[in-house]
């Protein structure tokens, strides 16, 4: 399924690098006591150091420096036990020192890899470059006054990762799945919330193309400032169709820094120049070297979470669940506890308790489904996992049928009960009695005689539609292998 | 190493620092002087020498991750020329001359 964009002389491929900021989780700043949370007032979370009021000095947040490396160890990456702050020089109002602090030559974290989840179950490794830590900026709001731009400092100094992936990338549905799989790590390790609308993640998209089966990297623009998944699938579209366009017309591509209008589905480059990379960037007098010490590291890499891979490794090992299955189940934390719950009844709980594959079944089928309708998490689900897990139960040991499951799961859905209770209230115990369902077997045998002749001249797949008809008499209740056995046993099948 | 005017007159606007054309000339030479001054640091022979970050044997000071400030916007704001008062909270913004993309 590889990703092809039709020249007029040929077919071309897209060669994407994504460059991922990630806000740390952090209660305070990078460098400095304020606040990070989303939603303040303007401008009421900011230290006198966001505000770059002259002699103010900036000191370091040990716990940002965890999270880096924990963020590190989570992608499989090289940390770098030396790394160097510096400053990066530009000029904009929401920057108020003209400088942000990053890291350049020397970042925390190495070479690393994120494997995508591909949608035949297989998995495809894509290279991580690099992961710095760097000051966010204030926020400019263009929006509030026809002649001014409103700056608000509260983000200015927020802790960010910049996380920059190797041109590996292939596809917009790769950049997607790339996206996907980073963010359920983040959330994992717990070092970035992932929310991509209040843009504690956002993505810097470089694309570039080359006729099909080459080796070669052209010239690539830089789409800034994508703030969806969607987004970006559509920038790299947009951009490599725009890309080979040009090509075609003989023209180059220009390095230079894009802007997607999600409106007009197009990018176009932006139009302030004063961006012209010249950053200087130098080492932060401020700053010393930031050295960690193996045991720091140790320590951190001691108290990692199971990732996904880990995870959905598990799942099939352990479980037996296909590939797709287990990376759906693993993707999120939440849900991965909850099917485990729904399993083995939890983590004090016993391995082969339920059937594991039912038990995916129903959580990435009627629950998901649910879950989608009413627009909730699996946190706040109606039904809990061990209410889900008791259902199975009924199922299993035979109390009521597979098909009158799916309505008790409707009902629990709807009304928070358990299932046992339902099950009694409405008198939907599936009937085992071989009496009661001998009656309705001949009752459904003398009502078709029909069909009960083709079944005895040899139309086997009529059975079935006899057996259709004896659960129908019992409303859905009767059991069906019972059902199956006798009438084959009566019509002599 | 020495800087000619072009690279001057770069310097400058990158700073945003206006100078006069009649003055660039002038700083052209001030400048090569400094450098010219700074230069001779290479006569040292460095090699093998790890750059010192620091003349005190420090690592880096770290602070908890504890909210210890902020909550401080009217100061924040005070010398902004043109604050703009957030409605209905203790907030502000500054206001600055429409920069739009």
């Amino acid at each position: 399924m590889s990703y092809v964009v039709k020249g007029e002389r040929g077919d071309w491929e897209a060669v994407v690098g994504l460059e991922v900021h990630a806000q740390i989780i952090s209660k305070a700043k990078l460098f400095s006591g304020a606040a990070t949370q989303f939603g303040a007032a303007p401008n009421t979370q900011v230290s006198l150091v966001d505000a770059a009021m002259p002699g103010m000095l900036p000191v370091l947040n040990g716990h940002c420096v965890a999270q880096a490396v924990r963020t590190g160890l989570g992608l499989k990456a090289k940390i770098n036990k030396r790394s160097v702050f510096e400053r990066k020089n530009y000029f904009y109002p929401d920057l108020p020192p003209g400088y942000q602090i990053s890291q350049y030559a020397q970042p925390i974290v190495g070479e690393g890899e994120v494997l995508l989840d591909m949608p035949d179950g297989s998995t495809r490794a894509v290279g991580i470059e690099r992961l710095h830590m760097e000051q966010d900026a204030g926020k400019s709001l263009h929006d509030q006054d026809p002649n001014r731009t409103f700056i608000d400092l509260n983000r200015a100094g927020v802790a960010l990762m910049e996380i920059v992936s190797k041109p590996d990338i292939r596809s917009p549905e790769e950049a997607g799945l790339y996206l996907r799989k980073l963010r359920s790590i983040l959330r994992y390790l717990g070092t970035c919330d992932g929310n991509m609308e209040e843009g504690s993640m956002r993505a810097d998209v470089n694309v570039s193309v080359r006729p099909k089966g080459s080796n070669e990297l052209r010239t690539r623009a830089e789409v800034k400032n994508v703030n969806s998944v969607r987004f970006v699938m559509q920038a790299i579209e947009a951009e490599a169709a725009r890309q080979v366009a040009v090509y075609d017309a003989g023209g180059e591509v220009k390095q230079e820094t894009r802007l997607y209008d999600s409106e007009k589905g197009e990018t176009r480059p932006m139009r302030i120049k004063e961006f012209a990379h010249d950053y200087r960037y130098f080492p932060d007098p401020d700053l010393l070297p930031l050295t960690l010490t193996d045991e720091f590291i140790r320590g951190i890499a001691a108290a990692l979470p199971e990732l996904p891979d880990d995870k959905k490794q598990r799942f099939v090992a352990d479980y037996g669940l296909s590939p797709y299955d287990a990376q759906v189940l693993a993707a999120e934390r939440e849900t991965a506890d909850y099917f485990e719950r729904v399993a083995q009844g939890g983590a004090g709980g016993k391995k082969g308790r339920r059937d594991a594959k039912q038990a995916a079944n129903w959580v990435t089928g009627a629950l998901f489904a649910h879950l989608n309708e009413t627009g909730k998490t699996i946190s706040d689900s109606p039904v809990a996992a061990d209410a889900l897990g008791a259902l199975i139960d009924l199922v299993a040991d035979g109390t009521i049928s597979g098909r009158i499951a799916k309505d008790v799961f409707a009902e629990m859905a709807a009304t928070g009960r358990p299932p046992k209770a339902i099950v009694a209230e409405k008198g939907l115990m599936q009937i085992s009695d071989a009496g009661a369902i001998e009656a309705a077997v001949d009752q459904v045998i003398a009502a078709n005689p029909k069909q009960v002749a083709d079944v005895r001249a040899g139309k086997a797949k009529t059975i079935g539609w006899l057996v259709g008809q004896v659960m129908k008499a019992t409303g859905g209740k009767a059991n069906p292998q019972m059902v199956n056995e006798l009438l084959k046993r009566k019509l002599g099948g | 190493m020495s800087l000619d005017k072009e690279t001057v007159r770069k310097i400058a606007y990158l700073a945003r620092i206006r100078v006069p054309e009649d003055a660039l000339a002038g700083l052209v030479a001030e400048l090569n002087h400094i450098i010219g001054w700074v230069e001779q640091l290479g006569e040292v022979a460095t090699e093998g020498v790890e750059p010192m970050a620091s003349v005190v044997e420090i690592t880096l000071p770290a602070r908890a991750d504890e909210v210890s400030d902020g909550g401080i916007a009217e100061q924040v704001l005070k010398n902004a020329p043109e604050p703009v008062v957030a409605p209905g909270t203790d907030g502000g913004y500054f206001a600055v001359p429409k920069v739009v993309e």
